[in-house]
C-alpha cells in the first residue's frame, strides 16, 4: 500500500509521466494561488471519484458483474467511459452543492475550479487505469489519493517556478509557452528519479 | 484564399491546437514513442472530432443552452466508445500499446474544445473544414514528435532501421531519453521555439514588467 500511494505520488505522477491533465497543468499555472486551490480541489475529487467508480465498475459494467441474476455472459465494461463520464459529472456537481452548503469559505475558494476538473483528463485518466491495473476496492482508494496529490504537488511546484521564471532573461520565442514545457520536462525528469526510491 | 478554406489551412501551423492554443496535449505527449501510435492515434482523434463537430453541428439549434456541455460530451464518448471498439477489433497490439489514451479522447480538450468555441455556432460545412483542420494540425505535431523520438530512440523507423544500432555492429547509439516522458516536453518546446523563431506575432506578452530603474541596477 505504502509502495503504491508513493508510485502514485512520484514516479507514477499522473501529470509528470502519464501525461494526464497537462492542458489544465499549462493553462492555470501561472499565478501560486490559483493553482493551489486546483490542486486541492482535484485531490478531493479524485479521492471521491476513483472508488466509485471502482465500486460501479466491478459492481455493474464487468465481465458476468450480472451472474447472480442468471445473466453470466453479460459484460457492459464497453460502457465504463461514458459511466465514469457521468460519475464524475455527478460527483462534481453534488461536491460543488455540498460545499455550497456546509462549507462555504472552501467553496468560495474552489468554487470556479470544480467545473473545469470535470474535463480534466486526470480524473477520468485515473479512473480507467483503475480498472486497467485491477485494483481493489481498498487499493483504488489510496491510489486515488495518491495520484490526486501527485498532481497537486506537481502543479504547486510547478506554478511557484513559473512565476521565478517571469523575469527572467530568456530567447523571445520560447518566453512564456516554451519555457512552460522545457520546466516540466525538468520536473519530470526530477520525478522519475523517484523511481529508486523506496520506504 | 477561399475564406471557407481558410477554416482548413489556419490550424495547421498559424493557429496549431498544440502548439498554440493548448489543447489536447495530453496525448500528444504521451502516445508518441514511436510513430505507429502517433498514427494510429491521429487518425482516430481526426475522426471523432470531424464526426463530432459536424454532429454537433447538426443539433445546435434543438440543443438547450443550459445542457449543451452534457449532449456534447455524451456525443463525444459515444463516438470515442465506437473508435475504441473498432481499434480494439481491427488493430488490437496498437490498442494494447495505446493503452488508457484512446478512451481519454473523451476528455481531450481539443476535442470539446472545437464542439463549444466553433461547431455549436456555425453550419455544418465550415465546421467540419474547421474539424479536420485542426485535426490535422494535431496529427502533423504528433508525426514530427513521433519521428523524431522513434528515430532517435531505437534507430528504426515503422519497423525499418535507419540508423544501425551499435549493438547490431553499427555506429548509433540509441539515447534512451527519447524513450521517456521528459524528452516529449523537450521536443515540443523546441517546436514552439521553431515556430515563434519565424512567427513573431505568437509570442506571448509578459505578464509582469521589470520597471526600467530594476533593470538598469
Amino acid at each position: 500500500m505504502t509502495d503504491l500511494l508513493l508510485a502514485s505520488l512520484f514516479h507514477q505522477n499522473l501529470a509528470l509521466t502519464s501525461f494526464l491533465g497537462i492542458c489544465t497543468f499549462l493553462a492555470v499555472s501561472q499565478r501560486f494561488e490559483t493553482a493551489f486551490g486546483l490542486g486541492m480541489a482535484v485531490i478531493v475529487v479524485q479521492t471521491v471519484t476513483v472508488p466509485i467508480n471502482n465500486l460501479i465498475f466491478n459492481g455493474l459494467l464487468q465481465d458476468g458483474a450480472w451472474g447472480w441474476l442468471g445473466l453470466a455472459d453479460v459484460d457492459l465494461s464497453f460502457l465504463k467511459l461514458i459511466a465514469f463520464i457521468g460519475t464524475i459529472a455527478a460527483v462534481v456537481q453534488v461536491l460543488e452543492m455540498f460545499l455550497d452548503r456546509y462549507v462555504p469559505p472552501l467553496y468560495r475558494a474552489l468554487g470556479i475550479f470544480l467545473p473545469l476538473i470535470t474535463v480534466n483528463c486526470a480524473i477520468l485518466g485515473g479512473s480507467l487505469f483503475m480498472v486497467e491495473r485491477q485494483y481493489d476496492f481498498a487499493e483504488s482508494v489510496v491510489f486515488g489519493f495518491g495520484s490526486g496529490a501527485g498532481w497537486a504537488l506537481a502543479i504547486i511546484a510547478f506554478a511557484a517556478i513559473r512565476e521565478r521564471l517571469e523575469y527572467s532573461d530568456m530567447p523571445r520565442g520560447l518566453q512564456g509557452l516554451g519555457s512552460a514545457f522545457l520546466v516540466t520536462g525538468l520536473m519530470s525528469l526530477g520525478f522519475a528519479a523517484f523511481a529508486r526510491v523506496g520506504l | 484564399m477561399n475564406a471557407t478554406l481558410r477554416y482548413l489551412t489556419e490550424p495547421l501551423i498559424a493557429n496549431n491546437p498544440v502548439t498554440l492554443q493548448i489543447l489536447g496535449i495530453c496525448s500528444a505527449l504521451a502516445v508518441t514513442t514511436t510513430l505507429q501510435t502517433a498514427l494510429v492515434m491521429s487518425g482516430a482523434l481526426t475522426a471523432v472530432l470531424v464526426l463530432s463537430s459536424a454532429t454537433i453541428s447538426l443539433m445546435r439549434n434543438h440543443i438547450p443552452n443550459a445542457i449543451r456541455l452534457i449532449v456534447q460530451i455524451v456525443v463525444i464518448a459515444t463516438l470515442v466508445v465506437v473508435a475504441d471498439e473498432l481499434l480494439q477489433a481491427f488493430a488490437f497490439e496498437v490498442s494494447r500499446q495505446l493503452s488508457i489514451f484512446v478512451g481519454l479522447i473523451v476528455t481531450n480538450c481539443l476535442v470539446l474544445g472545437r464542439a463549444e468555441a466553433f461547431a455549436t455556432r456555425n453550419p455544418i460545412w465550415p465546421s467540419v473544414l474547421d474539424a479536420l483542420g485542426n485535426g490535422l494540425g494535431y496529427s502533423l505535431v504528433l508525426i514530427i514528435v513521433g519521428t523524431i523520438r522513434e528515430v532517435l530512440g531505437t534507430g528504426s523507423l515503422l519497423g525499418y532501421t535507419l540508423l544501425l544500432p551499435r549493438a547490431e555492429g553499427g555506429w548509433f547509439e540509441p539515447l534512451s531519453l527519447m524513450q521517456l516522458a521528459p524528452s516529449g516536453f523537450f521536443i515540443i518546446a523546441l517546436l514552439i521555439w521553431a515556430i515563434r523563431s519565424v512567427r513573431v506575432e505568437q509570442i506571448e506578452k509578459p505578464q509582469h514588467q521589470l520597471s526600467r530603474s530594476e533593470v538598469e541596477q
